[in-house]
C-alpha cells in the first residue's frame, strides 16, 4: 500500500448460508480523508461495516484497522479498539430507554471520567452540530426518522473517534438538513482529520463529499477511485450504476427465477 | 421412520446441550464483569424493575395460598382435635417447599418474561448492537445488572411471602376459624429451626434466583431478531423456569432433607 491507510482489507470472503457475499475482496481506506462504499442494495455494505468493526466474523481474509487484526483480537482488545470508532447504524439504533440527551452522553459517560458539566457542553455541541439541540428532553419513540438519524450520528461523534463510519446517514433527511450533515462530514473530515466511511446511495452527494468511491457489485470491488476517474470509468457496470440506469450488466433484481415462470407458476 | 425419529432427537439433543454451553458461558462472562461500584445504579435500577414491581403480585398471591392452606390445615386436624397446629403446619410448608417454589414461579412469569422481551426487543432494535460497537460491552451494561438483581430480589421476595402467606394464615385460621392464638405462634416457634427450615428454604430462593435470571437473560440475548422470535422467547422463558424450579426443588428437597427411605 503506498498511501497511508487505516484499514486494510485482504482476501476478503464471506458468505450467509449459500449466498456468497464477498468472494475475494482487497481494499485500503486512507487515513483522514472520506471514502464511500457504494453498491446496488444487497450487496453486503452494511456487513462490510460490521465485519470492520469486528461484529461479524468473515470466512476467511484479513481486516487491518490502524494496524489490529480484527478477526484476531480478543473480546477485551476488540471492545478497547472500538473506543476509537463510531458507527452510525442502518437503523438508528437509538437506546429507547433513554433521552436524546442521554443518548449522545451514553458513550462519554462509559468511556471518560469528565465532568457533569463537561458532558453537558459536549453533548449539546453535539447536538447543535447536527440541529437538534432543542430537542434534548425527548425520548427516541418521539422522534422523526430523519432526527432519530441525526441523533444516532452526534452519539457516533461524540467521542471524537478516528473513524467513523456512516451508513446511509443521508436517507430521510430533507434538504436542508441533508446540506448540514454534508457539511458537518466534509468538516470533521477536514478539520479533525477523521477518517470516514461512508454507504450511501445518493449518488450526487456522496460524489459532492467522497476523496474516493469503492463500488462493490456481486461480491465483488469493481471500481475504486476518485468520483472524476469513477465517472469516466470505461467499464459497463460502473457507468450504470454511476448514472443511475436500470438496464444494464448490474441486476436490479435479487437473484430469482425467471419472472414469468414465477407469476405464471405451474400452469405453464 | 424410526431412524427419522432418532435423527430428530439426536438434533434436538446436541441443541440442547450446545445452548446449554453457550448459556453458562454467557452467564459466567456476564458475571464476571460485577459488581463495580460504577454499576451500583444500575442494579438498584434493576432491582426496582425485577423486584420491587414484583411486590404487589406476591403479596396477594401469597395472602390467597396462606389462607386456603389454613383452611385445609384446619378442617383436616380438626379432625383430630388437633386444630390448634395450624400454625407448625403452615410454617414448615411455606418455609421450606410453598414460599421459595411458589415465589420463584409468579418472579418467573412476572419478572423473567419481562426480562426477556426487554433484552430480545434490545437486541431486534440493534441496540445492543450498537452498545457493543461503541465499545460497551452488553454483557456488563445489560445482562449483568439484570442477572444479579434476580438473584438479589428472588431471596427478599420468599421472604416477604412467607410473611403475608403466614399472616393469611392467621387471618382465616385464628380470626375466622377461631384456632387458639397462642399456640398457634407457640407451636410455630417450637417447631421451626431457623438453620433448617428457614435457612436452607432461602437457599432454595436464591438457587431459584439464579435459575430464573440466567433463564431469562440467555432467551432473549439469544432470541430470533424478530416479533415471533421475542414472543416466543418469552414463552420459553416461563416454561423453562417453571421446569426448572420444580425439578431442582425436588432435588434439593432430597438433598436437604434426606433419607427418606431410611
Ligand atoms: N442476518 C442475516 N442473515 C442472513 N442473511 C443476511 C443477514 N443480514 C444480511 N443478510 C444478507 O446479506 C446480504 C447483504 O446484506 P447487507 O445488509 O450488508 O446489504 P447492503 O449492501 O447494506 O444493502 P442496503 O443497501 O439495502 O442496505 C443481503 O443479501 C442479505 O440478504
Ligand atoms: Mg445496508
Amino acid at each position: 500500500m503506498d498511501q497511508d491507510s487505516l484499514i486494510e482489507i485482504s482476501g476478503l470472503r464471506f458468505s450467509r448460508g449459500d449466498r456468497v457475499i464477498f468472494d475475494g475482496i482487497d481494499m485500503a481506506i486512507p487515513r483522514g480523508q472520506i471514502s464511500a462504499i457504494m453498491g446496488p442494495s444487497g450487496t453486503g455494505k452494511t456487513t462490510l461495516l460490521r465485519i470492520i468493526g469486528g461484529e461479524v466474523k468473515p470466512d476467511a481474509g484479513e481486516v487491518l484497522v490502524g494496524g489490529y487484526d480484527v478477526c484476531r483480537l480478543s473480546r477485551g482488545e476488540l471492545f478497547e479498539l472500538r473506543k476509537d470508532i463510531g458507527m452510525l447504524f442502518q437503523s438508528s439504533a437509538l437506546f429507547t430507554d433513554m433521552s436524546v440527551f442521554e443518548n449522545v452522553a451514553f458513550p462519554l459517560r462509559e468511556h471518560t471520567e469528565l465532568e457533569e458539566s463537561a458532558i453537558r457542553d459536549l453533548v449539546l455541541m453535539k447536538l447543535n452540530a447536527v440541529g437538534l439541540r432543542g430537542a434534548r428532553d425527548l425520548m427516541p419513540s418521539e422522534l422523526s426518522g430523519g432526527m432519530a438519524r441525526r441523533v444516532a450520528l452526534a452519539r457516533a461523534i461524540a467521542l471524537d473517534p478516528a473513524l467513523i463510519m456512516y451508513d446511509e446517514p443521508f436517507t430521510g433527511q430533507d434538504p436542508i438538513a441533508m446540506g448540514v450533515l454534508l457539511s458537518l462530514i466534509r468538516r470533521m473530515s477536514q478539520a479533525l482529520e477523521i477518517t470516514s466511511l461512508l454507504v450511501s446511495h445518493d449518488i450526487h452527494e456522496t460524489v459532492s463529499i467522497a476523496d474516493n468511491i469503492f463500488l462493490l457489485a456481486d461480491g465483488k470491488l469493481i471500481a475504486h477511485g476518485d468520483p472524476q476517474s469513477l465517472r469516466e470509468h470505461p467499464a459497463q457496470d460502473v457507468q450504470q450504476f454511476m448514472h443511475g440506469e436500470p438496464d444494464g450488466p448490474v441486476p436490479f433484481h435479487y437473484p430469482s427465477d425467471d419472472y414469468m415462470f414465477d407469476v405464471l407458476g405451474n400452469s405453464v | 421412520m424410526t431412524r427419522d425419529y432418532l435423527r430428530r432427537l439426536g438434533i434436538a439433543g446436541l441443541t440442547g446441550f450446545s445452548n446449554l454451553g453457550r448459556a453458562t458461558v454467557l452467564w459466567a462472562r456476564a458475571m464476571w464483569g460485577l459488581p463495580r461500584w460504577a454499576d451500583v445504579g444500575l442494579l438498584t435500577r434493576q432491582m426496582y424493575q425485577v423486584g420491587v414491581q414484583s411486590i404487589m403480585i406476591i403479596v396477594l398471591s401469597a395472602f390467597a395460598i396462606g389462607a386456603v392452606l389454613s383452611l385445609q390445615f384446619y378442617t383436616q386436624l380438626a379432625n383430630f382435635g388437633a386444630q390448634d397446629s395450624v400454625g407448625v403446619g403452615l410454617a414448615l410448608v411455606l418455609l421450606r417447599e410453598l414460599g421459595p417454589v411458589v415465589t420463584g414461579l409468579l418472579f418467573a412469569g412476572r419478572a423473567g418474561s419481562a426480562i426477556t422481551a426487554e433484552i430480545g426487543l434490545m437486541k431486534t432494535t440493534e441496540q445492543l448492537s450498537s452498545m457493543a460497537m461503541m465499545g460497551v460491552d452488553p454483557l456488563h451494561r445489560v445482562l449483568a445488572p439484570r442477572l444479579w438483581a434476580g438473584m438479589i430480589s428472588l431471596p427478599l421476595l420468599t421472604l416477604i411471602f412467607n410473611a403475608i402467606a403466614i399472616f393469611g394464615g392467621v387471618v382465616v385460621g385464628v380470626h375466622w376459624l377461631g384456632a387458639d392464638e397462642g399456640s398457634f405462634w407457640s407451636g410455630m416457634q417450637n417447631a421451626v429451626d431457623i438453620w433448617n427450615d428457614f435457612g436452607k428454604g432461602m437457599i432454595k430462593a436464591l438457587v431459584f434466583g439464579v435459575l430464573v435470571s440466567w433463564i431469562a437473560v440467555f432467551q432473549g440475548y439469544d432470541a430470533e431478531p424478530t416479533a415471533a422470535g421475542i414472543s416466543a422467547a418469552t414463552t420459553r422463558t416461563v416454561v423453562l423456569s417453571s421446569i426448572a424450579i420444580l425439578a431442582t426443588d425436588f432435588v434439593l428437597t432430597l438433598g436437604m432433607y434426606g433419607n427418606f427411605g431410611s
